[in-house]
């Protein structure tokens, strides 16, 4: 009795998501990108062995200057290309890291407070207006400054300054599910809260989630980019940001220094943005919702 | 009206309250205090003078007595003593306030004007040329980085071509007056404006274009057509006017991202503002002057809410109704 309820929903839903990912150009362009960016990250150990933060060439070779080092070097005789390869792993665990927290935190938070309402609900809105209130990137500054710029305090600041948004959707979405029929049937037959919040509702909220699941990763990478470029990295982890901050020194004698890290940001965000809009067209086609 | 505002405003109080106390405790798990920053950069003192510097910014004292001693001072409207600048705070935010507004209203201006007419060519010619072009164009801008659009044309507009001043917000050593210094005031703001607008821009132009291609669908466009009305009236009398509503909203909420955003765009142009003041603050863990600004900072996003508030009630007359 248990899976007759849930069973159906479920696999059809797992099946719209690859179908509707087959069928969407730009979420097709998207993945395809972004496999492309994490063959790179999980490759770059065996592409450029060895530490991407050693002097290995002249200081300040231009790209195509010498073959071996196909983007040139920085003004420490760093390899670019060797940079940007490590600096994809980099780039994306702290982003999807940091968007697992806020999708951890949103998540709790908002399906609390959308199932439940009341007064529970509302004391938990408040907590999620006052972390909106407060302008993100200084709280970022702040957290990263009370731990030292690691990879998981990097991960951690982003995540903790960005779950509302995940909060405010799940609970809406909590919201309106709560009274539908499934789920009053679900409640009849004599299933718990919890059964019910995870197997019933969650389900059929997550389409707006893994659209905004995409976006959130996206941002997350342009904070890290931001926050490097203001020089709070992990010193030890090569960095597009940090990349990009160290290479505006030399912005008048080596544009390509900070021009190639961009690039490669611009790359990967564009690829989670399009597979973000490709899943946001093909999943919610009625709806055409939005969500920046 | 007035009584949207101040319903508004009195359910902001808790926030305000909350975003005290968040920021209160969170500034005190900073490791060191500004007195270690001091001491460090003057090459070392001796313990009772360490002892003295911090009985004088009062950082001897409890957790408690700590927070009573700044709730007392708020009460009063003062923000305290910077130990890092040895100057009230209030005198240091409100000195920097001008500029980050300027700023920050610049991009916003900015990024509302070309994006919500970049959004109405798109939902107008929704699906051929012109729209697929400016999509892709505002696909781009969205997944740019801001501040890497900024050195870009820094390196094009300052350094290549030589046009426009990369740093600082005025020329320094020049006692310029009337429109000489409006003009030099211009100049140096055009990069650091644009940087920051980068984003919104594709942001608003986004939002448009799907809030009035759902616009577009409604009824009342359709009555609009029917009795005849041109096809430029409807869309700005019509479609226009109700699409602004979501768009106005999410700018409200954008306000604290764009705060934030200004740090970075400060820090690449140079630009004294309060984004740079943060920095500064969190480097010589000054916590009075960070939770002034982290404090003011909020209390302003409130406001702009506000004002966002009136705007949609202007638009929307229906609002005031719940």
């Amino acid at each position: 009795m248990n899976s007759s309820v849930l069973q159906p929903a479920l696999s059809g839903y797992s099946e719209s998501i690859w179908a509707a990912l087959l069928r969407n150009p730009s979420a097709l362009i998207g993945a395809s990108m972004l496999g492309l960016v994490l063959a790179l990250a999980l490759s770059a150990g065996v592409l450029y062995p060895g530490d991407p933060l050693d002097m290995v060439a002249m200081p300040m070779l231009w790209p195509g200057d010498d073959p071996a080092y196909l983007l040139g070097s920085d003004s420490l005789g760093r390899d670019v290309a060797a940079g940007i390869a490590h600096g994809a792993r980099g780039s994306l665990l702290i982003a999807a890291s940091a968007t697992l927290i806020s999708v951890l935190i949103g998540g709790v938070v908002g399906a609390l407070s959308g199932y439940h309402g009341g007064k529970l609900g509302d004391v938990l809105m408040r907590v999620c207006e006052v972390f909106q209130t407060v302008p993100s990137f200084l709280l970022v500054i702040v957290i990263v400054a009370i731990g030292n710029p690691t990879l998981g305090v990097i991960a951690l600041a982003i995540g903790i300054s960005s779950w509302p948004t995940v909060a405010r959707l799940v609970r809406a979405e909590f919201r309106t599910l709560r009274e539908a029929d499934f789920v009053t049937a679900a409640r009849s037959l004599g299933f718990g809260n919890s059964s019910i919040i995870l197997r019933e509702i969650l389900p059929n909220a997550l389409a707006p989630l893994v659209v905004t699941t995409s976006i959130l990763i996206a941002q997350a990478i342009l904070v890290e980019a931001g926050l490097a470029f203001l020089g709070m990295s992990d010193p030890n982890q090569a960095s597009w940001g940090a990349m990009l901050g160290s290479g505006r020194e030399q912005i008048a004698s080596g544009w390509y220094l900070t021009a190639l890290p961009g690039l490669a940001i611009i790359f990967v965000v564009l690829a989670l943005n399009l597979l973000g809009d490709g899943l946001n067209d093909a999943l919610n086609p009625r709806l055409r919702r939005y969500i920046p | 009206m007035w009584r949207l505002s101040r319903r508004t405003l009195w359910q902001a109080v808790p926030t305000v309250i909350g975003i005290l106390l968040l920021n209160f405790l969170l500034l005190r798990l900073i490791p060191g205090d500004a007195v270690d920053v001091l001491a460090g950069e003057s090459g070392g003192a001796s313990a009772e003078t360490l002892l003295q510097w911090r009985s004088h910014f009062g950082l001897d004292l409890s957790l408690m007595d700590q927070l009573q001693r700044y709730l007392g001072q708020l009460a009063h409207l003062d923000l305290g003593l910077s130990p890092r600048f040895n100057l009230p705070v209030s005198q240091l935010v409100l000195d920097r306030l001008p500029n980050t507004l300027l700023l920050m209203l610049g991009a916003l201006g900015l990024a509302l004007a070309i994006g919500i007419a970049a959004g109405t060519a798109m939902a107008t010619w929704v699906g051929r040329w012109p729209d697929r072009l400016l999509s892709l164009a505002v696909l781009l801008l969205y997944s740019t980085p801001g501040f890497w659009i900024g050195l870009m044309a820094v390196l094009l507009f300052s350094v290549k071509l030589g046009w426009l001043p990369s740093n600082g917000f005025q020329t320094l050593g020049l006692d310029l007056q009337g429109p000489a210094w409006l003009l030099d005031r211009l100049q140096h703001a055009v990069l650091p404006v644009l940087a920051l607008a980068t984003f919104y821009i594709a942001l608003y132009a986004r939002l448009t274009r799907a809030a009035m291609l759902e616009v577009q669908r409604q009824d009342y466009v359709r009555t609009a057509h029917a009795k005849g009305l041109g096809p430029w009236r409807v869309v700005s009398r019509h479609v226009l006017r109700n699409a602004l509503l979501p768009v106005s909203t999410l700018a409200g909420l954008h306000f604290a991202a764009l705060l934030g955003g200004a740090a970075v765009t400060e820090t690449l142009f140079g630009w004294p503002g309060l984004g740079r003041l943060t920095l500064e603050a969190v480097m010589s863990r000054d916590y009075n002057l960070l939770l002034g600004i982290l404090l003011l900072s909020s209390m302003l996003v409130v406001l702009i809410n506000i004002a966002v508030d009136l705007f949609q009630a202007w638009l929307d007359p229906r609002i005031q109704a719940d």
